[in-house]
């Protein structure tokens, strides 16, 4: 949201991804029709994701005299109204309004409690138009660097900063330039890593397409430190609107100069392309990365040397990810004592994290590192969706682990999220709920590491499917008291002999799921009982005939026929047909249909009572 | 990824390929997006482009058949008109990201990674769209869908069969 008073009224729609998702295309076609249809004398605008992903679609308003505010959930039946009361009455709409310059909000709660540096511009500027980041401070960083400044100055800026890689590793960013810097080689280079390849991960998406010059810019400026004249920015495929932001924003930025030959005057060159990542995890890795962009398949190789001497064409190579250099400019700008004044003693400035999965408002938001999960979950995420109750939360993906209740109040930072045994990461968090089952979780990325392992180191290849072969065994109630240690075994050869993170850190789900929620695998093991009621082979569906009103929905939706019963009738599931899908469950309004875990399959009377 | 190539050598059209092989001349590491343009102009890989390519950018056929089916984005067959992705990251799944992909399995008649015998649509899985918040979530060629159920599926295949 802007804060200074338009000259004339401006209606921005919020056209991330997740906000296309959610119907913004249509809102604003609609939106686009009507104004022309009404000759309105209003701007019509896009801009990025502002974080409040859960209200989308978003639209905000913008008119001389009047607060600026964000509407959410906005549909094309609400735009007659909105357009009505808000622009031509000039009659704020407070009961839809997500945030607002000059009254209290349900969700303000969201925005109150973040430090915005990387999401600087989230949700307020259009990525399509350079001047709408030249306009808040945009490339001054880069100018103040080619005038003022040293390569040595910015790399001892940056160090000073504090600033830590914000892929997942967290490792001091200064320290990764002065390697590279200090590298000969007779070209050099920059890369920006937007393989973002996490499940439950989107913010570097979200910079990527709402803000790709902060990126670009915190490019140029670590190609200036360490002597390179070439950027590669990969991408991940699966983001379209990613990529034609950032072709868009490269074009721009060569027209004005801020790319190619000679920038601003000075002797410095720079370039930046795009490569398109293909679809494969492991490319997050930095050295699988690399084999990508030169065009093999991305394997890992054994590191030193690792890129900084060594990296793309066997040349010196900065990588870091994009959160990474979109704090760059602001660090240069504010000062390294102003960022390090934010976070911990060992973890400075602020984290991006997304929030999916069972919280009230998911979307992304950005915080001061030291703050608690806690703080995150409840305050700024609102709590659990349905208010249920929070089991845990996943952070760091396939390379995390899951944190449970009792460690919520665990600050955000990279060495105290380590010793929980899960990581940092790269931002995203999944709670959960009792609905969960931890089991099923720690199996899900098993089976997505597995998938991804590229099968260079045998442990890695093997092991993992191994692990996964016996927690698919738990899950159906096949599972053996030996199972639990023959997994901390295996886990303990993974993470020894495998060359990179994908590898090491495969096991992490399934440790920390060991730790925290041991219970849930015997209840899985001994008792044949899934306590989250999540587990297919494990539960049992069955009407409440107390309940039941007969009214033959559960019967229309059952993709296999398994449930009978006349109108105004009291239902009946059969077992022997139900293959435990729930859509009944989903479908039934009257709860009626009740999960049942830990009665085997043999006796069916006892279900169907 | 299905191991065998398709077999289409003699039938294949290569001029539209000839202009795309022209543009990445004398570029290093051009492989994959090189693969990624074919892929576009054909809807898959075909076995006489693959070996086109390995002959015009001085690489054995292995190593470009390599390249092609280590990355998931790869097809060595062809596909349907409209691909459905469902999406299978964290969120989708503790959302019922399965039930999205049965329900497309049913109202297509096919499972998941197929095509259907009119070559209409293919369903497929992916790890993680990034729209997590709007869980669960399925892609339709470019556009995205988000906090389906049930009858979302069924009512955006419906519009895409008429």
């Amino acid at each position: 949201m802007k804060s200074s008073q338009p000259e004339t009224a401006r209606i921005i729609v919020g056209m991330a991804s997740c906000g296309i998702a959610a119907g913004a295309a249509e809102v604003y076609n609609s939106l686009q029709k009507k104004i022309t249809e009404q000759k309105l004398d209003v701007q019509l605008d896009k801009t990025g994701c502002n974080g409040a992903c859960f209200r989308e679609p978003l639209v905000e308003i913008r008119m001389p005299g009047l607060p600026a505010v964000v509407y959410g959930d906005v549909t094309v039946k609400k735009i007659d109204q909105l357009l009505d009361r808000h622009l031509k009455n000039r009659q704020i709409i407070k009961e839809w309004a997500v945030l607002a310059e000059s009254f209290p909000t349900p969700e303000e709660e969201l925005f109150k409690n973040q430090v915005r540096i990387v999401l600087r511009n989230a949700g307020s500027i259009n990525p399509e138009i350079i001047d709408d980041y030249i306009s808040r401070n945009g490339y001054k960083a880069i100018q103040k660097v080619l005038k003022q400044m040293k390569p040595e100055d910015v790399i001892a800026e940056i160090k000073a900063s504090g600033l830590r890689g914000r892929g997942g590793a967290g490792f001091p960013t200064g320290l990764k330039w002065q390697f590279a810097r200090q590298s000969q080689g007779k070209e050099k280079f920059i890369i920006c890593n937007g393989d973002e390849g996490d499940p439950g991960a989107f913010m570097d998406r979200s910079v990527m397409e709402g803000d790709p010059h902060s990126v670009m810019e915190g490019m140029l400026i670590a190609g200036y430190a360490i002597g390179a004249n070439e950027g590669v920015i990969y991408v991940r495929a699966e983001y379209p609107l990613a990529v034609a932001h950032l072709e868009v924003a490269i074009q721009q930025a060569k027209e004005r100069g801020f790319l190619g030959r000679r920038i601003l005057g000075s002797k410095f060159s720079f370039d930046i392309s795009l490569k398109l990542g293909a679809g494969a995890f492991v490319c997050g890795e930095e050295t699988a990365l690399i084999a990508s962009v030169e065009g093999k398949r991305g394997m890992p190789r054994l590191r030193p040397p690792f890129p900084a001497v060594k990296g793309l064409w066997n040349q010196p190579t900065n990588i870091n990810n994009v959160e990474t250099y979109a704090n760059i400019p602001w660090i240069i700008l504010n000062g390294a004592s102003a960022f390090s004044a934010l976070g911990t003693e060992k973890s400075k400035g602020t984290k991006v994290f997304a929030l999916a999965g069972k919280i009230k408002r998911g979307g992304m938001v950005e915080v001061p590192m030291g703050m608690s999960l806690r703080e995150v979950i409840y305050k700024i995420g609102g709590g659990i969706k349905e208010d249920r109750e929070f089991k845990a939360v996943q952070l760091g993906g396939p390379s995390g682990g899951c944190v449970p209740a009792t460690l919520l109040d665990t600050p955000v930072d990279y060495d105290s999220l380590t010793e929980t045994g899960a990581i940092m990461g790269s931002g995203g968090m999944v709670v959960m709920d009792d609905m969960t089952c931890m089991v099923d979780v720690a199996k899900f990325f098993l089976k997505f590491t597995q998938e991804e392992s590229c099968g260079k180191c045998t442990f890695c290849r093997l092991g993992t499917k191994r692990m996964l072969e016996i927690l698919e065994k738990i899950t159906e109630g096949k599972g053996e008291p030996a199972d639990l240690q023959k997994l901390e075994v295996l886990a303990d050869y993974i993470r020894q002999g495998s060359l990179c993170g994908l590898g090491q850190t495969a096991p992490n789900p399934v440790l920390t799921t060991l730790k925290y929620f041991r219970h849930e695998y015997e209840a899985h093991i001994f008792e044949k009982k899934c306590p989250a009621k999540s587990c297919r082979e494990l539960i049992a569906f069955r009407v409440v005939a107390d309940n039941c009103t007969g009214c033959t929905l559960c019967a229309k939706v059952c993709p296999v026929n398994a449930i009978s019963g006349a109108k105004k009738e009291i239902h009946f599931i059969d077992p022997k047909i139900c293959t435990h899908c729930g859509a009944c469950y989903d479908a039934c309004r009257f709860d009626a249909i009740e999960v049942l875990t830990g009665i085997l399959e043999e006796s069916s009377e006892k279900i169907t009572s | 990824m299905e191991a065998s190539l398709a077999t289409d050598i003699g039938s294949l059209d290569l001029k539209p390929l000839e202009k795309i092989l022209k543009k990445y001349s004398d570029k290093r590491g051009i492989l994959i997006p090189l693969l990624q343009e074919t892929q576009k102009l054909y809807g898959y890989l075909p076995q006489a482009a693959i070996i086109r390519i390995a002959d015009s950018t001085n690489n054995d056929i292995s190593q470009v058949y390599g390249v092609a089916t280590f990355y998931a984005q790869f097809r060595l067959k062809p596909v349907g008109k409209h691909i459905i992705r469902v999406c299978h990251g964290t969120a989708c799944h503790v959302s019922g990201a399965r039930r999205i992909t049965e329900t497309c399995e049913d109202q297509l008649g096919v499972h998941d990674g197929e095509t259907t015998s009119d070559r209409k649509f293919t369903l497929e899985s992916v790890a993680c769209l990034g729209c997590c918040s709007l869980a669960p979530v399925m892609m339709v060629d470019q556009t995205t869908f988000g906090r389906l159920n049930d009858r979302e599926v069924k009512k955006v295949i419906d519009n895409l069969k008429k």
